[in-house]
């Protein structure tokens, strides 16, 4: 690598390159002393440049191997992708297939049809991120985003009555009285569900550009939840190329957030029919270059007269779908009949 | 908020006047292009544009509320907790409380199988006064298929509500309170709807209902006929309205027969249920709501009204609260009232499917009972 991208001032560099060195690897294995008397400055500015350049020389001798910047090993990630949390989505069932739940550092895209439960699934997942650890969550706040004026404000409050129900009861069970956290009240759940109401898509687009820096000051978000992704491109929308591009952008930008603050990110999408292989099929909106842009995608159906979640695609779990069910507590396992999983 | 001016958004003089020459004024002109089509319209490097777009994005976005906020803001300025009740005693406990204020809830139903009737007592019900536990307001009836029928609505209030009705002058003091607008195109109820944004802004409206919503739109809904929808542009309106002005939206929606190309599967799923598919029995009498899926994604609580062995069902088909729950209801002369309170469980998908089993025969006898 080339001196040039050293962020140091233009002066230094002119001294570095005269004195011959004009590449990284020849500073690798300098002391500071050494260096200030080549190039005939103080020690300390020697010690700056140092602290900059060999970044790769130095990290060579503990742990990766970084060859470029910014790159990580396959062997690095796998340590990483262990530290990997996940928040529970209050089925086991679905929990099983997806791992333990939907990932940190991921961005998941939830489908289906109308009433088959994606709010439900996205407050209950606003609800579940503020568990603490050994009960499922991560004991952060949530980001609601609500494009479609479909959020209620006093199911979220059933929910998480249930959930403090269901702790309760769990802490009692195991005589595992965690101090602090048998006092989580619905209300306490509620104000930490940070929710913003988005009106138009030049909304959507400037709050999820604004959210970088929201992010930087509300580091105990763990989760964002966007309901839906879909309503105002599907409405104010002539040019689809445009569209597709500005969804592609966002959809990156939501990937940034993602790993940069480690949190999950959540999209709802609602499905619209494709005329394929001579019938009419159900697919997820906004077109198949979106399909790539998530991590994961999940799909919510009906088989027969279960609530079905499917696995549509992942990089790294496997084709499944398990059942579950939507009561009056929230998200549940199905319980009227205990169906084994399915693998596809 | 997103039509902000970006001249007045202090950004860096050099780059508000390079926006301003290249005619991107507003924030949503800026927001509309990505940061590559910004970079070669204004000539600025990646660097700049970015960071002019994340002062944008900074002023035009929505400030958050905590959903506790959001909880005692309503508790502390709505009547009923933000329902209109139906007085169907059963219903609106399943809705907790009745029709939720501040979102569209759609009835779905067969014609003749009382969604008019429904419409009729909810419109009554809304201009009632408080006392009465009604929401003492105004009523804007949107009435598509000329089915509005004054006498009927008298009726009703004659025999729901006859210690009200039976007084002087009440019962043209409520009926006074219902607006009816009879527009006959699309274009026509696009114009209505724009004219009532400002009444319905004032808070003295406090129930819209539209009766049928398909009415204008069913001949446009066919299967690819275009990208854009045609009531693509109705549905946000509607649904700003509702939540602006947080009053109940109240929707009717027609069926149509399901063909066999609605026989809506992801591709997942062709194959793998190929057997159960050929199976099931095709009931002759088997029917969708007519405005399309699109459409259903728009609609918070969506009830159906149905018939079952020449009887009348109201279920709860969806709704983001409330358990899948079918009530028997009869229609009188005071309007539609329920069987029994208690509801049955409706399982699975069910709940989602209109029935209209002795459809024909019920609609006979209420003829005969009404009009006779």
């Amino acid at each position: 690598m080339e001196v040039g991208r050293l962020p140091i001032s233009a002066a230094l560099k002119g001294k570095l390159v005269s004195a011959g060195y004009t590449s990284l690897s020849l500073l690798s294995s300098l002391s500071p002393s050494h260096l200030a008397r080549d190039l005939n400055i103080s020690e300390n500015e020697a010690l700056d440049i140092l602290k900059h350049a060999p970044l790769d020389g130095r990290i060579d001798t503990s742990s990766g191997h970084h060859v470029i910047n910014g790159a990580q090993t396959a062997w690095d990630m796998l340590h990483e992708e262990e530290l990997l949390t996940r928040i529970t989505t209050s089925s086991v069932d679905i929990d099983n297939i997806l791992g333990g739940g939907i990932s940190c550092r991921e961005v998941t895209e939830i489908g289906g049809v109308p009433g088959i439960g994606k709010t439900q699934l996205g407050i209950q997942l606003a609800v579940n991120v503020q568990l603490p650890v050994h009960c499922g969550g991560l004991g952060g706040k949530a980001i609601y985003i609500d494009t479609e004026g479909s959020f209620m404000v006093e199911r979220v409050l059933q929910i998480a009555e249930a959930c403090r129900d269901d702790m309760s009861a769990n802490n009692a069970l195991s005589q595992n009285v965690h101090a602090g956290q048998v006092g989580m009240q619905p209300k306490d759940f509620l104000e930490n569900i940070l929710y913003f109401r988005v009106c138009s898509y030049a909304e959507q687009i400037a709050l999820i550009n604004y959210l970088d820096k929201f992010m930087s000051e509300h580091k105990d978000v763990k989760i964002i939840i966007i309901d839906s992704i879909t309503f105002h491109f599907r409405q104010d929308f002539e040019d689809m190329a445009l569209r597709t591009r500005l969804l592609s952008g966002m959809a990156l930008k939501l990937m940034k957030l993602a790993k940069k603050f480690c949190l999950a990110v959540v999209l709802l999408n609602q499905v619209t029919t494709k005329f394929a292989e001579g019938s009419f099929q159900l697919t997820l909106a906004l077109g198949d270059s979106w399909s790539h842009a998530c991590t994961n995608r999940i799909i919510l159906y009906w088989n027969g007269n279960e609530r079905y979640a499917y696995i549509d695609k992942s990089p790294s779990l496997r084709s499944a779908s398990a059942p579950y069910a939507v009561t009056a507590r929230g998200i549940r396992n199905n319980v009227s009949n205990c169906k084994r999983i399915k693998l596809m | 908020m997103a039509n902000r001016l970006i001249s007045e958004m202090g950004l860096p003089k050099s780059i508000a006047n390079v926006f301003a020459a290249r005619s991107i004024k507003t924030a949503k002109d800026a927001l509309s292009l990505t940061e590559f089509d910004l970079m070669e319209l204004a000539d600025m490097g990646l660097a700049e544009v970015t960071s002019a777009l994340v002062h944008i994005s900074e002023r035009v976005s929505p400030p958050y509320q905590t959903a506790l906020s959001l909880l005692e803001q309503r508790n502390r300025n709505e009547q009923l907790a933000g329902h209109l009740p139906t007085g169907l005693k059963g219903l609106d406990e399943a809705l907790f409380g009745g029709i939720p204020f501040g979102v569209i809830t759609e009835l779905v139903g067969p014609a003749g199988i009382g969604k008019t009737q429904f419409c009729l007592k909810l419109s009554l019900l809304a201009s009632l006064p408080m006392r009465h536990g009604g929401l003492d307001g105004q009523v804007i009836y949107i009435d598509m298929e000329s089915k509005f029928s004054s006498k009927r609505l008298i009726e009703i209030g004659a025999q729901s509500f006859p210690e009200i009705f039976h007084m002087r002058g009440m019962a043209q003091e409520m009926a006074g309170r219902i607006l009816v607008l009879r527009p006959v195109s699309l274009a026509e109820f696009t114009e209505s709807l724009q004219q009532i944004k400002i009444l319905l802004l004032e808070r003295r409206v406090k129930l819209l209902v539209i009766d049928s919503m398909a009415a204008l739109a069913s001949g446009e809904f066919e299967h690819g006929a275009s990208k854009i929808n045609p009531l693509g542009w109705h549905i946000s309106f509607l649904k700003s309205v509702a939540e602006l002005s947080r009053i109940p939206i109240v929707v009717t929606n027609q069926v149509r027969s399901q063909s066999n190309d609605d026989t809506w599967r992801y591709n997942f799923q062709v194959g793998t249920r190929r057997q159960d598919l050929e199976d099931t029995p095709k009931y002759d009498s088997h029917l969708i709501a007519a405005l399309g899926i699109h459409w259903s994604h728009a609609v918070t609580i969506r009830l159906i009204l149905e018939t079952i062995s020449g009887e009348r069902f109201i279920k709860v088909a969806k709704s983001p609260m409330s358990p899948a729950l079918a009530f028997p209801f009869s229609i009188t002369s005071s309007g539609i009232s329920l069987l029994n309170d208690d509801g049955i469980e409706v399982v699975g998908q069910e709940i989602s499917t209109i029935h209209c089993h002795g459809h024909s025969e019920i609609i006979g006898s209420d003829s005969l009972q009404f009009h006779g």
